[in-house]
C-alpha cells in the first residue's frame, strides 16, 4: 500500500533513475536545494555533484543540456516554471528537435526537460501558462503531461529512457492535490499513447493534467443525470496518439476537447482537425472545446482565475450541451 | 461572526498543518496581529489576522492538518468604519460558482442556425420552457446518414430525440430495419411472428445462399467417404524458412507452407488422375489439366478460386497465384473465369488451428484435402528413439462414386511421401 502524491512520483522516478544509471544528472534554477516545488529535495544530499544549480537562464540550461547529452550523458533540466521556458525556445526548437534528423539518425539527443505548467494556483501571469501547443507544434520534440501519480512516474522513466528530446510537464495544481494508490495502479509506459479512464456511450471528452481530473468530475456528474462520458487521458501530446483518438470519438459520434490553454491555436484544434478528418461519417454533432479564452494571461485576482480557467462545472455545462444535441 | 479558512500557502500546497494558535477565544485581535503558525510542505508561516475584533472559536486545534479552504477559527468583528472596505478586499476561500449566463470559451457550432445557436447556449431548463426550438428533424449528421445507410432504415419513419426533433445516432441504432422485400429464407418461418426479441433474421447475401445450395447439394448427391493420414514436414518446414526472406525480398509477401502443399498435391494427382476429375452430365471426366481451387475464406464467405494449370508452376509460382487469388477474394475482385473448372480442391484448415476436419467434396469435382494445422509433437523415430517433429495432418473427402478407397489411399501415401522429402 505506497500512496503518492504527483510530486512524489517525480521525485520518486529521479530518484530511482539516478540510482540505475550514472549518466542521468539534473540541472535548473534551486534545484540543490530541492527546488520551488521540492520535486527534487534530498537528491543533492544522495547524488551530490549529479544535482547542479544553474544560473537563472534557461537557454543556457537547455543548451548546456543539448552538450551533455551529444557527451553521452543523459541530463533532466528542470525549468522552474513553463512560463520562463520561452527564454530556451530556440535551443529547444532550433537545435534538440532537429539534431537526429540533421545526422539523418547518426547522432541523437536523450535530454528532458521538466517544467511546471498550468493554474488554478494564484500564480498570476507569469506561473501559470500553458505551453505544450507552441511544442507540440515542433516535429522532433516528444510532449508528454501526465495526470496520475501511476504515469508521471512511469512516463517519466520512459521520457529518460528515450533517445529523443522530451519535454516533460507537470501540472503545479496536481503537485500535491491528486494522489494515488500506486501499487498495482494502471501505469503507461510507452510515450505516444492515451488511456480511456472511463467509456461512457453519449459522449467522448478529451483532456491532460488538471482538466483530466476536472473532465472525469464532470462525467461522474452527468453520470447522475444519466449522461455517460467516455473520458480520454491524452497522457502524451507530441505525438498524439491517434488511434485511441479516432476509436473513441467513432464509438460516440460526439466529441468535447478540454484544455486549460487559450483556445485558438491551442492542441483542441489539431485533435479536432484528426476527427473531422478520420471519423468524419461518425460524427453525430459539431465537435465541441472547452479551453481558456483568448487572453494574453491568466489573471492573478481569484474571481478572475475562475473566470479564465475551465473548471468541471463548465466541462458539464458543456457536455450536457453536446448529449442533448 | 466571521470565519478564517486555511490559505494557499504557496503554489502547489494544498493543505496545511497548525503549529500553534497565538490567539485564545476573547482575545483582542488587532489586523495583521498573527492567530497562529501553519506548517506546509513548502513554508511554515503566520497566519495575520485579515479582521480586528475579538477572537472566537478555534475550530482546528494545535497539530490537526486540513485541507486548503477548511474553516481555522472565527473572528467577531469589530464594527467596520464608514467607507472602509470589508475584510480588506481580500478573497478568503471557496471557489467562485459560475456565473447563470456563463457561456463557454468555444467556436461558434457551424452547423447549428442562428435560433438554435441561442438554445444551446441556454441552460437545459431555459431550453425546455419558453424557447422553442426550430425544426431539425430533417437535418442528418454525418453518424445517421452513414448507419442509416448501412442499416437500410428509411429516416422519414424514425423519431428524433435530439435537439430540435433531430435524429440522433443512438436514435438509428435502435431503429428497426425499414420494411423491405423480405429474403425468401425470412418468409419460411413465419411460425414465429415477426419482430421477435428472441432473435434477429440474418438477411442472406447471395454468395451465402450459393454455398448453401451448392453443398447442401453435394450431401445428397455425393456419397462421400473420409480418410486421414499424417506427415512428417520437419524438413519442409526447415526449406521453408530457408526460402521465405528470398521470396519475402523479391515478392513482398509471405511464403507459407500451402504452395509447397499445393505443388505436392499436383504430382500426387499425376499418379492417381482419377482424383483429378468432374463427376458431370452421368459420367466422370477426367482432366489433364491440373485446376487446382483453393479454399479462401473472407468476410462474405467462403470461395474457392481456381489456380489453372497449378501443375505447370513452381513453388514461388504457385505462391504468387495463390496470394493474388486470395487478395483478388478478400478485395470481391475475382472474375468468373477465376472460380470455374477446377478439378480439385486445396484447403488449408490449419489457417484455422484445425488439426482434423471433414471437408464437404466441391462437386462436381470428386476430391478435396486439407492441410491441417503443422504441430511439433514426440514421435518415435526408426530406431524406436523418440523426437520432436513438426507433423501435419492431411485429410481427404471423395466421392465414392468415381473412386475407392484403394485409389484414395495411393493418393494420400503418395501426398505424404512427397511431402516428408520436399527438403
Amino acid at each position: 500500500m505506497t500512496v503518492m502524491t504527483v510530486i512524489e512520483a517525480v521525485k520518486t522516478a529521479m530518484d530511482e533513475a539516478m540510482a540505475a544509471d550514472d549518466r542521468v544528472f539534473l540541472l535548473g534554477e534551486d534545484v540543490e536545494a530541492g527546488g520551488v516545488f521540492r520535486a527534487t529535495e534530498g537528491l543533492h544530499a544522495k547524488y551530490g555533484e549529479r544535482v547542479i544549480d544553474s544560473p537563472l537562464a534557461e537557454s543556457s540550461i537547455i543548451g548546456l543540456s543539448i552538450g551533455a547529452a551529444h557527451y553521452g550523458l543523459r541530463p533532466i533540466a528542470e525549468i522552474q516554471f513553463a512560463d520562463f521556458i520561452h527564454a530556451g525556445f530556440d535551443q529547444l526548437c532550433s537545435e534538440a528537435s532537429r539534431w537526429s534528423y540533421r545526422t539523418r539518425g547518426d547522432a541523437y539527443l536523450p535530454m528532458v526537460v521538466r517544467t511546471p505548467w498550468g493554474g488554478g494556483v494564484h500564480g498570476g501571469q507569469h506561473h501559470s501558462q500553458s505551453i505544450e501547443a507552441y511544442y507540440s507544434h515542433m516535429p522532433g520534440i516528444k510532449v508528454v503531461a501526465p495526470s496520475f501519480p501511476a504515469d508521471y512516474r512511469s512516463l517519466l522513466h520512459a521520457a529518460i529512457a528515450d533517445p529523443n528530446p522530451v519535454l516533460f510537464l507537470e501540472h503545479k495544481r496536481t503537485y500535491r492535490l491528486i494522489r494515488q494508490e500506486i501499487d498495482g495502479a494502471e501505469a503507461e509506459t510507452r510515450l505516444g499513447k492515451a488511456r480511456v479512464t472511463r467509456r461512457g456511450d453519449d459522449l467522448t471528452i478529451y483532456a491532460y493534467g488538471l482538466m483530466l481530473h476536472e473532465s472525469l468530475a464532470a462525467a461522474e456528474t452527468l453520470s447522475g443525470e444519466g449522461t455517460e462520458c467516455t473520458v480520454v487521458d491524452l497522457l502524451t501530446l507530441n505525438p498524439l496518439d491517434r488511434e485511441t483518438i479516432l476509436e473513441t470519438a467513432r464509438a460516440t459520434g460526439k466529441v468535447l476537447i478540454v484544455h486549460e490553454d487559450t483556445l485558438t491555436g491551442g492542441l483542441g484544434g489539431e485533435i479536432a482537425a484528426i476527427i473531422a478528418e478520420h471519423a468524419f461519417e461518425y460524427l453525430d454533432a459539431p465537435i465541441r472545446r472547452v479551453a481558456a479564452p483568448d487572453i494574453p494571461a491568466m489573471p492573478f485576482h481569484h474571481a478572475m482565475e475562475d473566470f479564465f480557467m475551465p473548471n468541471r462545472e463548465k466541462i458539464a455545462v458543456a457536455a450536457r450541451e453536446l448529449a442533448a444535441y | 461572526m466571521t470565519v478564517v479558512k486555511m490559505p494557499q500557502l504557496g503554489e502547489s500546497v494544498t493543505e496545511g498543518t497548525i503549529i500553534q494558535w497565538f490567539k485564545q477565544p476573547g482575545d483582542s485581535v488587532k489586523l495583521d496581529d498573527p492567530l497562529c503558525e501553519i506548517e506546509t510542505e513548502k513554508v511554515t508561516a503566520e497566519l495575520p489576522s485579515e479582521f480586528e475584533g475579538t477572537m472566537g472559536k478555534i475550530l482546528v486545534p494545535q497539530g490537526e492538518t486540513v485541507e486548503v479552504g477548511a474553516a481555522l477559527c472565527e473572528i467577531e468583528q469589530a464594527p467596520v468604519p464608514a467607507g472602509a472596505a470589508p475584510g480588506n478586499g481580500r478573497w478568503s476561500g471557496g471557489p467562485m460558482a459560475i456565473p447563470p449566463d456563463y457561456v463557454p470559451a468555444e467556436e461558434p457550432l457551424r452547423p447549428v442556425s442562428a435560433p438554435v445557436a441561442r438554445v444551446m447556449a441556454a441552460t437545459p431548463s431555459q431550453r425546455t420552457g419558453r424557447t422553442n426550438p426550430e425544426d431539425r428533424s430533417r437535418y442528418y449528421s454525418p453518424a445517421v446518414m452513414r448507419l442509416a445507410n448501412e442499416r437500410g432504415i428509411d429516416l422519414a419513419l424514425v423519431g428524433g430525440t435530439g435537439i430540435g426533433g433531430r435524429i440522433t445516432r443512438k436514435d438509428v441504432e435502435s431503429a428497426p430495419a425499414s420494411p423491405e422485400p423480405a429474403p425468401a429464407p425470412a418468409r419460411e418461418s413465419t411460425a414465429v411472428p415477426s419482430g421477435s426479441s428472441a432473435y434477429e433474421v440474418v438477411v442472406l447475401s447471395p454468395t451465402r445462399k450459393t454455398i448453401a445450395e451448392h453443398l447442401t447439394r453435394s450431401n445428397l448427391e455425393a456419397p462421400q467417404a473420409w480418410t486421414m493420414v499424417e506427415a512428417d514436414v520437419t524438413d519442409l518446414v526447415a526449406r521453408r524458412n530457408r526460402e521465405k526472406t528470398q521470396f519475402q525480398q523479391q515478392e513482398g509477401t509471405d511464403l507459407t507452407l500451402l504452395p509447397y502443399f499445393t505443388a505436392a498435391v499436383c504430382e500426387s494427382l499425376r499418379d492417381y488422375p482419377t482424383l483429378n476429375a468432374r463427376w458431370e452430365g452421368g459420367e466422370l471426366r477426367r482432366f489433364r489439366a491440373l485446376n487446382i481451387a483453393i479454399a479462401v475464406a473472407t468476410e462474405n464467405g467462403l470461395v474457392t478460386p481456381v489456380i489453372k494449370d497449378a501443375g505447370d508452376l513452381s513453388v514461388f509460382g504457385l505462391a504468387k497465384r495463390i496470394a493474388d487469388l486470395a487478395q483478388r477474394a478478400h478485395a470481391r475482385k475475382l472474375r468468373l473465369e477465376d472460380i470455374e473448372a477446377g478439378t480439385f480442391t486445396v484447403n488449408n484448415t490449419g489457417s484455422f488451428g484445425s488439426i482434423a476436419s471433414k471437408p464437404i467434396v466441391n462437386i462436381p469435382q470428386v476430391g478435396i484435402v486439407t492441410m491441417e494445422r503443422v504441430v511439433k509433437r514426440p514421435v518415435v523415430t526408426s530406431g524406436d528413439a523418440i523426437a520432436v517433429r513438426s507433423m501435419v495432418n492431411l485429410c481427404l473427402s471423395f466421392d465414392h462414386r468415381a473412386l475407392d478407397g484403394v485409389e484414395a489411399g495411393g493418393f494420400l501415401a503418395k501426398l505424404k511421401a512427397k511431402l516428408e522429402t520436399m527438403a
